[in-house]
């Protein structure tokens, strides 16, 4: 498979995911927006915070405002990481590898992209038309996931676009734990209290993670939710599980299942043992935000990793410009 | 809800048809319907006006949803528009096509023969069939192939010809396109567009199936290399170019690479993909990149699209592009004008497909007959398509004629003149009513092995009343064309 072409179709499924992810982010926000009591300020920089974008905010809002900040998010052509960009960026890479996908993948992806280009262009929308809007996102980038796993082989291109999708999924994953927990743990006083139990199962339900968490834990308590997040190995928006299976696409990609054969392999693998061998108490005890913050980094390194060891056509341009 | 079409709708209503002054493909000139239409006439009875307005809407969705789109501007926020596919479609019967076929088989192989004689042993210009400035002149004239002959000796191996048929029901040819023609994705979409708006009509018409072209193109691309199962690219300038469509559609369809120029790498003469196992090597490029970029070491240097020895690796025989450089100077308008004295040169035979009647401006009767009778021509300048650089005499004002003559007089070989041919029409659906509109007709044909001519064509129409310019670019749609099997 082309240099170019694993590329694109990696980034096609990075910008796909992080648009389900931001649809449900704020769809979760919304909804816990409406169960907090009259008094209760409603919490919108965390989101912009999740999504690394808070800069970016700042210079072009003068205040945090729940109707500029779901535009900045959802609509706002300014921000690169818009549902409207994700959706565009990942069409116009769909595009360009029309020729590897099959037609289902691709009308889907294409559907998806009129979908928020005719949303996009109509005025005053009520609560309940974007409320719709962000359930037709979901729905829909699960459709592009299911038609994916139904219509195309195994080959290449397949675990490029999962390499693509697991590494975002983990990144998002992190920060929204981040965010959340930074945010729940700065009021001691209202630990245990309904307000407190509302948002623990709302951090959950931003992962879909509220039904698989009640099953295996039961109570809700910070330590396990964490640990949930972080280091199970069967949820599959667990960091530990995105890496696990990354892991998996990387031997295949490789072809090596010991050892490294790659610089992403190597990174990949360093990060995942570390989680593996990780104890949800440690990481409390050392610090969570230094820690998903190192995280994230590693998670960058894995990602530039995979650009240098699949993608990268830049060696052979300079062999070009010699001969 | 339940369909009220046949039941409250009025029923479709030709009688206000006009067909005067302009062959129409449909009726003749009692307005009886000929007999290609005849069956299909008999079930469009079954439909209304309103259905049909609301089938046309459904294939513009369609279109959407497949993606078969063109960026208007160059950047990816730029408008996209869809080819308009009108729903009526043009319906040629099977001696009409025999014929056809025979006289596009005919030109090709003689245009194909010319293209090798004028790289190589120049016999035509020796033997003064055609001047040899109007071959060195040509824009498109590479010199870079003379001594070349391409894998097979075949040149042009995708032909997608501009035909019209004028007043006189007769065909003409006014393009052979030898470059790289586009639009037989249309062809084959725009047919399965129609078989789902209008499954209806389709049954038991017996309309020659046009699917097993992209397999054709591939055993074509494939024979031109003694290779067991050979690398076979498309090349295309990337997702802003308005073909792009096309060019992923094609590759798809074909279980071919994709690939840009950037993606290939020239080593040892031999041209490799970038992959992410390391290279590999390529054996036959369809490259819809056009002759001046496909290799900025010989030719445009700024471009960006190509790859630098391309061309040096091509001349080696290490690798097979699809069409050869070079045949562009056929497409060139004065050349044109020669073409049935070089289909008698090599082969001896009269022409089947007739030429447009033309003048060539650099020769001095005929400049000075454009001049006296511009308001009366079709003005053309030789390196010029896609519908731009021409002058449509009897449409134009007197100032437009001015500056016309003005340039011919300046550049006498840029321009070629030829009498405006009445486009015929086919009924197209138009504001809630059908009119009939002017139309072309492209075929394609696959030179391999032997020429074989895909029995169906991309129709252009002229959507605006009275219009014949069918380019896309200027507002021009599309109809799906049917060959009747008998």
């Amino acid at each position: 498979m082309l240099g170019r072409v694993a590329n694109t179709i990696y980034w096609m499924n990075r910008y796909l995911e992080r648009a389900e992810n931001y649809a449900r982010f704020m769809d979760v926000n919304y909804n816990l927006s409406l169960e907090l009591p009259p008094n209760e300020v409603e919490q919108w920089q965390p989101l912009v915070l999740i999504t690394g974008d808070w800069e970016l905010y700042e210079s072009l809002y003068p205040k945090v405002e729940k109707s500029k900040v779901i535009y900045f998010l959802t609509f706002d052509k300014e921000n690169p990481n818009s549902i409207f960009n994700c959706i565009l960026n990942s069409r116009e890479n769909a595009r360009a590898v029309r020729a590897e996908i099959t037609k289902e993948v691709w009308e889907q992806i294409n559907a998806l992209y009129y979908l928020v280009k005719n949303t996009a262009a109509k005025k005053n929308q009520t609560n309940k038309e974007l409320r719709r809007f962000f359930t037709d996102i979901k729905n829909g980038c699960q459709l592009v996931y299911g038609m994916y796993y139904a219509t195309i082989s195994r080959n290449e291109g397949w675990h490029f676009a999962k390499l693509g999708q697991i590494i975002e999924r983990a990144d998002k994953t992190s920060r929204v734990l981040d965010a959340k927990y930074h945010l729940l743990l700065k009021s001691p006083k209202l630990v245990g209290s309904s307000l407190d139990l509302i948002q623990w199962a709302a951090l959950l339900k931003s992962v879909s993670a509220f039904d698989m968490y009640r099953k295996k834990y039961g109570k809700l308590t910070s330590s396990g939710i964490a640990e949930f997040l972080i280091l199970d190995t069967e949820f599959p928006r667990s960091i530990l599980a995105c890496l696990l299976s990354a892991e998996r696409c990387l031997i295949t990609l490789s072809g090596s299942s010991v050892g490294f054969s790659n610089l992403a392999q190597k990174k990949l693998g360093v990060l995942k043992s570390q989680l593996e061998y990780a104890d949800i108490n440690d990481i409390i005890a050392e610090g969570m935000h230094e820690y998903l913050d190192d995280l994230q980094g590693k998670l960058n390194d894995v990602s530039s990793a995979i650009y240098n060891s699949f993608f990268s056509i830049e060696p052979y341009i300079q062999t070009q410009s010699q001969s | 809800m339940y369909d009220t079409s046949f039941t409250l709708m009025p029923k479709l209503d030709f009688s206000a048809y006009d067909t005067k002054g302009f062959y129409d493909e449909m009726f003749d000139e009692n307005n009886v319907i000929r007999p290609n239409y005849k069956l299909f006439a008999e079930r469009l009875q079954n439909f209304s006006q309103k259905k049909l307005n609301t089938l046309q809407h459904a294939t513009d969705r369609a279109q959407l949803s497949l993606g078969m789109t063109f960026n208007v501007y160059s950047d990816n926020q730029g408008i996209e528009r869809i080819l308009h596919l009108d729903i009526i479609p043009r319906i040629i019967s099977s001696n009409e096509w025999t014929e056809l076929e025979k006289g596009l088989q005919q030109r090709i192989k003689a245009l194909n023969l010319f293209i090798q004689d004028i790289y190589n042993d120049q016999k035509v210009i020796k033997d003064k069939i055609i001047p040899k400035e109007m071959i060195f002149s040509s824009a498109s004239y590479l010199k870079e192939l003379e001594g070349f002959k391409p894998p097979k000796d075949i040149w042009c191996h995708i032909t997608g010809s501009d035909l019209i048929k004028g007043g006189d029901g007769q065909y003409y040819v006014l393009e052979d396109n030898l470059r790289c023609p586009s639009g037989v994705s249309y062809m084959l979409e725009n047919r399965e567009i129609l078989k789902r708006t209008f499954p209806e009509l389709f049954e038991q018409l017996d309309v020659k199936p046009v699917y097993n072209y992209t397999h054709t193109l591939r055993d074509t691309l494939e024979s031109l290399v003694d290779i067991d199962k050979p690398t076979v690219v498309v090349m295309t300038p990337g997702i802003y170019n308005s073909a792009y469509f096309e060019h992923s559609y094609l590759a798809q369809q074909m279980g071919a690479e994709l690939v840009e120029g950037r993606d290939l790498v020239v080593k040892n003469d031999m041209v490799y993909m970038i992959t992410t196992n390391g290279l590999q090597r390529v054996d036959v490029i369809y490259r819809r990149v056009d002759d001046d970029f496909i290799d900025p070491e010989v030719f445009n240097k700024k471009s960006l699209l190509g790859t630098p020895g391309l061309f040096r690796a091509y001349l080696k025989g290490n690798v097979v592009l699809v069409n050869a450089p070079g045949t562009g100077v056929v497409d060139d308008k004065a050349v044109y004008a020669y073409i049935p004295r070089i289909i008698k040169y090599y082969l001896g035979e009269d022409m089947i497909l007739p030429n447009v009647k033309t003048y060539i401006c650099d020769e001095a009767d005929d400049c000075k007959y454009v001049i006296e009778n511009i308001h009366n021509l079709v003005v053309k300048q030789t390196d010029a398509s896609g519908g731009y650089g021409m002058l449509i005499g009897p449409k134009s004002t007197k100032k437009e004629q001015q500056e016309f003559i003005a340039k011919i007089k300046a550049k006498p070989r840029n321009y070629i003149a030829q009498p405006m041919i009445n486009l015929s029409r086919v009924p197209t659906i138009a504001d809630n009513t059908i009119e009939g509109r002017h139309v072309d007709l492209r075929p394609y044909a696959l030179y391999g092995d032997d020429i074989k001519i895909i029995p169906g064509a991309l129709t252009r129409v002229a959507l605006e009343k009275g219009s014949i310019v069918v380019n896309s670019s200027q507002g021009g749609g599309s109809k799906d064309t049917w060959v009747l099997n008998s």
